[in-house]
């Protein structure tokens, strides 16, 4: 094998592991304190890129405002979510699931609606190649560049706020045991709607930072979530540093097989991955087994 | 109109089959005088609905009834607790098996279409090892895993001699015609073939109605509810599960195999995961306490989808409207369709005694 294409591919792993993280810490992050798997997290992140298609694109204002406006409306329609459909369902944990399965055809029907079904591609504001370390043939493109770039200050704010933040501290609560957080005085209802919103607005923010990137479309969540799904069996479900880890492991192996096999083997190779897991660890690697 | 009448009444006799089954008094001769009138009115309904509406509605009620398979299929394994994402990738098994034994084995689509019901059932038999040390939510996304790698070799390009790639078997071997003397069954016809789906449908939920009331459908209901307790009593809740699996597999695969060779071309993208997902909403929607709940939920949302929302060329809305009718189930209606006449029933009760 050719060095520089091995680490062009590493690159490129690379690349696909930190949007994939951001969109698997939501996840995970969703699922540590609502005990709720949401299966429209894809659709969110479609909701991310269509935010950054309609500012920066459609109305042509700056990139990063696309960014934020993505991470803001995405956030909103977390809370919206969470209040309509995972509060009343609180005590229902198939029951959340199964309401995020209407929620992900409502919010791909609603991009139908107002964008079509055609994918757009999206020019994007740093599309030129950089040269890296002087050699002329490994090259990665600016806008992937940003996309890493954000993916590291994001999980690196998310980390700080969990541990440092009286907000963090109090999520972490919640998500350790919601009983004893609500009996120091904990508003356990505040805290799922702040998780729902922080796990909506970093997918949004993947979303938005890859839209000009993949071509932008109503069905676009679905590689993705699946993904997600590998990454937070194969990492625990319930721990966030196992996403980010799983998440390299994932990108790493699916651009690999992609790269220098075949797509389809990839993908299969990600769900037999994600088997094994299950099989070896039925409740996922850093899981604890649950009381029935 | 007739149309509209027939579609209303086809989505009416099964919840009015959920409420008699449950709640309409124990026994008696009333009770047995409304079944019996329910069972007529059902056949004639199910016997006339083909000669009252255009072809394209036609080939819509058998595929109708290959879902009631599915569904009714479906809710066995539901029974023990555990929802499935592979369901509908299992039909996809049955449909290819029984294609790919007719064509490629050169079999008797009968005995095709009975293989490729057995094979799904060893299939479930084989995938219980990995997939029932899982439970819950690792259950459903265990299924899932393991049958996106099913589908997806379907469409593995090295697999392309055998499956047909992305674009998948075609000129599949049709329902051989059948020359009974007084009638020649022609089975490229929808309503023959909508009249033969029909039969093999009853027979099936017979089937699955004698499963449900023998001792393995009461194990069925103490694993979803009492796995513990069951097992401590000597139930091996994984032969329970594995049992319930089996079936509802092997059902899955004839319903495949019935619409591979009615259709005589199947693909993968058939059996995708959004088809998976109606499935569950059918389900969800009816309910799963009775037989007819899933069955009400799926004919209610079809006759709503393909008449209303086709008559008013909104067919785009699908989604939107599955999604929002799933939630709305979830959150106002939680024993689903089927237990809507006893709640219309006790409304009706109550403002009578206020009055």
């Amino acid at each position: 094998m050719d060095l520089a294409i091995f680490v062009q591919t590493c690159l490129n792993a690379f690349y696909a592991s930190s949007y994939l993280a951001l969109v698997a810490v939501g996840l995970v992050l969703i699922f540590g304190v609502m005990r709720v798997v949401n299966f429209a997290h894809g659709e969110l992140y479609m909701a991310g890129a269509y935010a950054l298609f309609w500012v920066f694109h459609q109305n042509q204002l700056p990139f990063f405002l696309g960014v934020a406006v993505a991470v803001l409306a995405v956030g909103a329609v977390g809370l919206v979510m969470e209040r309509t459909l995972f509060r009343p369902m609180r005590d229902n944990p198939l029951g959340g699931l199964i309401c995020s399965i209407g929620a992900l055809l409502i919010l791909q029907a609603g991009a139908v609606a107002l964008f079509g079904v055609r994918k757009k591609s999206i020019p994007g504001p740093y599309n030129e190649s950089v040269s890296l370390f002087g050699v002329e043939s490994l090259t990665i493109s600016g806008q992937r560049l940003v996309v890493i770039a954000f993916a590291f200050l994001l999980l690196a704010a998310l980390w700080l706020f969990l541990r440092k933040s009286r907000f963090g501290w109090a999520l972490r609560a919640v998500a350790q045991d919601a009983e004893a957080a609500a009996l120091q005085g904990i508003s356990i209802t505040r805290i799922r709607a702040l998780a729902m919103a922080l796990g909506a607005a970093l997918a949004g923010a993947a979303g938005a930072l890859t839209a000009t990137i993949v071509p932008t479309g109503p069905f676009m969540g679905h590689p993705v979530i699946i993904g997600a799904f590998v990454v937070i069996i194969v990492g625990g479900v319930g721990s966030l540093e196992g996403a980010v880890v799983a998440s390299v492991i994932y990108a790493f192996v699916n651009t690999f097989v992609t790269t220098f096999w075949d797509g389809v083997v990839a993908d299969i190779v990600g769900l037999l991955l994600m088997l094994g897991v299950l099989v070896a660890r039925p409740h996922g690697l850093f899981g604890r087994a649950e009381r029935a | 109109m007739t149309t509209f009448a027939m579609w209303a009444l086809l989505a009416l006799l099964p919840l009015l089959a959920a409420w008699l089954v449950q709640d309409a008094g124990a026994g008696g001769p009333r009770r047995r005088l409304l079944t019996a009138v329910l069972a007529a009115a059902m056949t004639a309904v199910l016997v006339a609905a083909p000669q009252l509406v255009t072809f394209s509605q036609q080939e819509l009620l058998v595929f109708l009834m290959i879902n009631v398979l599915m569904v009714a299929s479906y809710r066995l394994l539901a029974l023990t607790g555990e929802f499935s994402l592979a369901h509908v990738v299992i039909m996809g098994l049955g449909a290819y098996a029984s294609a790919l034994l007719a064509k490629k084995a050169g079999l008797p689509v009968p005995l095709a279409m009975a293989g490729g019901a057995l094979l799904c059932a060893l299939a479930a038999f084989v995938l219980s090892f990995p997939l029932f040390r899982m439970k819950g939510f690792y259950f459903l996304i265990g299924s899932f895993a393991a049958g996106e790698a099913i589908r997806l070799s379907w469409k593995w390009e090295q697999l392309r001699g055998l499956f047909g790639g992305p674009k998948g078997v075609k000129s599949i071997p049709a329902f051989p015609d059948i020359d009974l003397g007084f009638a020649f069954l022609d089975f490229f016809d929808p309503v023959t073939y909508y009249y033969m789906v029909v039969l093999v449908v009853a027979v099936c939920l017979a089937v699955l109605w004698r499963i449900e009331r023998s001792p393995l459908g009461l194990a069925f209901h103490a694993v979803h509810w009492q796995d513990r307790l069951a097992a401590a009593v000597g139930v091996d809740t994984w032969r329970i599960r594995m049992l319930a699996f089996v079936v509802a597999s092997f059902f899955a695969g004839l319903a495949g195999a019935l619409l591979a060779h009615y259709l005589t071309t199947v693909n993968p993208n058939r059996f995708d995961v959004d088809e998976m997902v109606y499935v569950l909403i059918w389900v969800i929607v009816g309910g799963t306490a009775t037989v007819w709940g899933p069955i009400a939920g799926l004919v209610a949302l079809t006759a709503i989808n393909e008449v209303a929302l086709r008559e008013a060329g909104a067919e785009a809305l699908r989604p939107l409207f599955y999604g929002v009718v799933l939630i709305v189930a979830m959150l106002f209606l939680p024993g689903g369709l089927e237990t809507l006449p006893k709640r219309l029933a006790g409304l009706a009760w109550r403002r009578q005694r206020s009055a």
